[in-house]
């Protein structure tokens, strides 16, 4: 199975503030732990929600809504994907993540299990979302 | 924290922490079997101390400060040269001068490269030509992987009474050979990196290609395989059969979920549902494969497998796939590691390439092949390849033959309805 390793942003990340060196150190060590244990399926750093835009859909209308954006913990600022064979395997690699536990404490992570497509039974839109999916890979 | 669940976080960081553990200690008492016995001795102190003192900030650090100082122990007690003690006291009072975390993390962080190139000892040490190849495989998930007897047992289906002999017996070869705990240099690394690889590529195969068995541990050994494979392209970037391996197995990995039915049968790779395949791995493969290929290896056994998986990957139906440029590598497989199993699925490729009497011509070249006097596969290929030429009686018989030959009952099932479809 995999895990998702969510961070949450902050207001630095919301700001596009780059974290202090020590910090920025952290995190690269922690994801060169990751890879050298050979676990480091995917990942990515999100740019600032601001540079993005929401569409929002209430009582059938759809409005597009700009930034700014108030809750920063409610936005995402990365990811990383990671197999383990157990839930205190995943629960191992985020109490490591830096953030968590540096005099950086401001900050959160959230750990999610993405659903396997086979979770969702079968249906007909799920076989044409199914078919999509394996596009043409090069 | 429920002592339980203490447990629980205490065998997470162990499956973490246990190989650099083995491999640090290894390097200090020049033996594995009495490295992974310290490192043991490291997690019984934790499981004794954490649950009621509380699971430490840096768990991998108290763990590896508490077995190197068993290794001491250990060495004092041998009463090892001078020369070596003092060398060893001056770790060992680095170690217990300096007790801030903070302190053991920059220790860490100094040491990371040291640890990489002792994991790599551990595992060329670990698959070693001296042992079998059933003790290198047990040997390397135990001390590499972190699995415990039992559940290495529950993969290969054997008693766990024959794993831990097995594991006992390979550290006394290792120790009675005198192999030295090493990377091995110039000519010798080749051949030993080889050996390495058939190992990662053997545990990989053992959960992939059985039916049978466990059901939790069979994936678990696939994993454990890649993640190993994945480690082995972190130590060792500039070589490029390990890139290969690794793009193999995340290609074939990739098609995992696809390859049994919901009843469990198996599904053939042109019949599989390609939706199914696991489009990250398959993302992971091809650029392992590009990078096995940018160090001059795409023309390596696992890098030409590699990229006959990948020419399935790439194709999005099973009617696009390109069987003139498989056939293509099948040719250069047939050069660099010739078998008559490589010869039997360039009979396939050909087969699809440039009809059915053009494989078949291959197919027969074989039939009196030693090796496969057993291998239904043979006349599997056979009866398919008769079948589109519209031989169907003979086809017929070499279906029945093949389901005979066969010992997995949900082949013999899939064979013999075959036999009955072909009229």
């Amino acid at each position: 199975m995999r895990f998702m390793i969510i961070v949450k942003g902050t207001s630095d990340t919301e700001s596009s503030v780059l974290p202090e060196d020590a910090l920025v150190a952290l995190m690269a060590a922690y994801h060169e732990a990751l890879a050298n244990a050979g676990v480091r399926l995917d990942g990515a750093g999100l740019q600032p929600a601001s540079q993005g835009w929401r569409i929002r859909s209430k009582a059938g209308k759809r409005g597009v809504v700009d930034a700014p954006f108030i809750k920063a913990v409610e936005l995402l600022a990365g990811y990383t994907l990671i197999p383990v064979r157990v839930n205190e395997d995943a629960n191992e690699w985020a109490r490591r993540f830096p953030s968590s536990h540096s005099e950086w404490a401001d900050g959160e992570i959230a750990l999610r299990q993405p659903y396997e497509r086979d979770d969702f039974g079968s249906s007909q839109s799920v076989e044409r979302i199914r078919e999509r999916e394996a596009a043409p890979r090069t | 924290m429920t002592a339980a669940a203490t447990h629980d976080a205490i065998t997470a960081v162990w499956r973490n922490e246990s190989a650099k553990l083995i491999a640090t200690v290894a390097r200090m008492v020049r033996d594995v079997g009495l490295a992974e016995e310290l490192a043991q001795d490291a997690l019984l102190a934790a499981l004794e101390h954490w649950p009621t003192r509380g699971v430490p900030d840096n768990p991998g650090a108290w763990l590896m400060t508490t077995a190197k100082n068993r290794a001491l122990d250990q060495l004092r007690a041998n009463s090892l040269h001078a020369r070596k003690h003092e060398q060893l006291g001056q770790d060992m009072e680095a170690l217990q001068t300096h007790v801030e975390p903070d302190f053991v993390d920059a220790l860490d962080a100094a040491r990371q490269d040291d640890i990489g190139d002792d994991l790599l000892r551990l595992i060329f040490t670990a698959c070693h030509p001296v042992l079998s190849t059933e003790a290198r495989v047990a040997l390397t998930l135990r001390l590499l992987g972190g699995l415990a007897t039992d559940e290495i047992a529950r993969a290969f289906l054997v008693p766990e009474a024959t794993i831990a002999q097995r594991i006992v017996r390979a550290k006394r070869t290792l120790a009675a050979a005198k192999v030295p705990f090493e990377v091995p240099r110039a000519d010798a690394l080749a051949p030993r990196l080889a050996s390495v690889l058939e190992v990662v590529y053997l545990i990989f195969n053992e959960g992939y290609s059985a039916t049978a068995g466990d059901d939790w541990m069979r994936p678990a050994l696939c994993e454990e395989a890649l993640r190993l494979g994945r480690v082995l392209a972190g130590l060792a970037p500039q070589a490029p059969e390990v890139h290969g391996l690794v793009a193999l197995m995340e290609l074939q990995a990739s098609r995992t979920r696809a390859r049994v039915d919901a009843q469990g049968r198996p599904v053939l790779l042109l019949e599989q549902d390609r939706s199914r395949w696991d489009a990250l791995l398959i993302r992971r493969g091809l650029t392992a494969l590009e990078r096995a290929a940018a160090l001059g290896g795409a023309r390596g056994p696992y890098a030409l497998q590699a990229a006959l998986a990948a020419c399935h990957a790439r194709a999005r139906t099973a009617a696009a796939t390109d069987w003139k440029r498989i056939v293509a590598l099948y040719n250069a497989l047939a050069q660099v590691a010739p078998s008559p199993v490589v010869e039997l699925n360039r009979a396939v490729a050909v087969g699809m390439a440039f009809g059915a009497a053009a494989g078949l011509e291959i197919v027969d070249a074989l039939n009196l092949e030693p090796a496969l006097v057993h291998y239904h596969w043979l006349p599997s290929v056979r009866g398919d390849l008769l079948s589109k030429l519209g031989r169907h009686d003979e086809a017929r018989v070499e279906f029945e033959r093949a389901a005979g030959m066969t010992s997995n009952q949900r082949e013999r099932e899939m064979l013999l309805a075959r036999a009955q479809r072909t009229a």
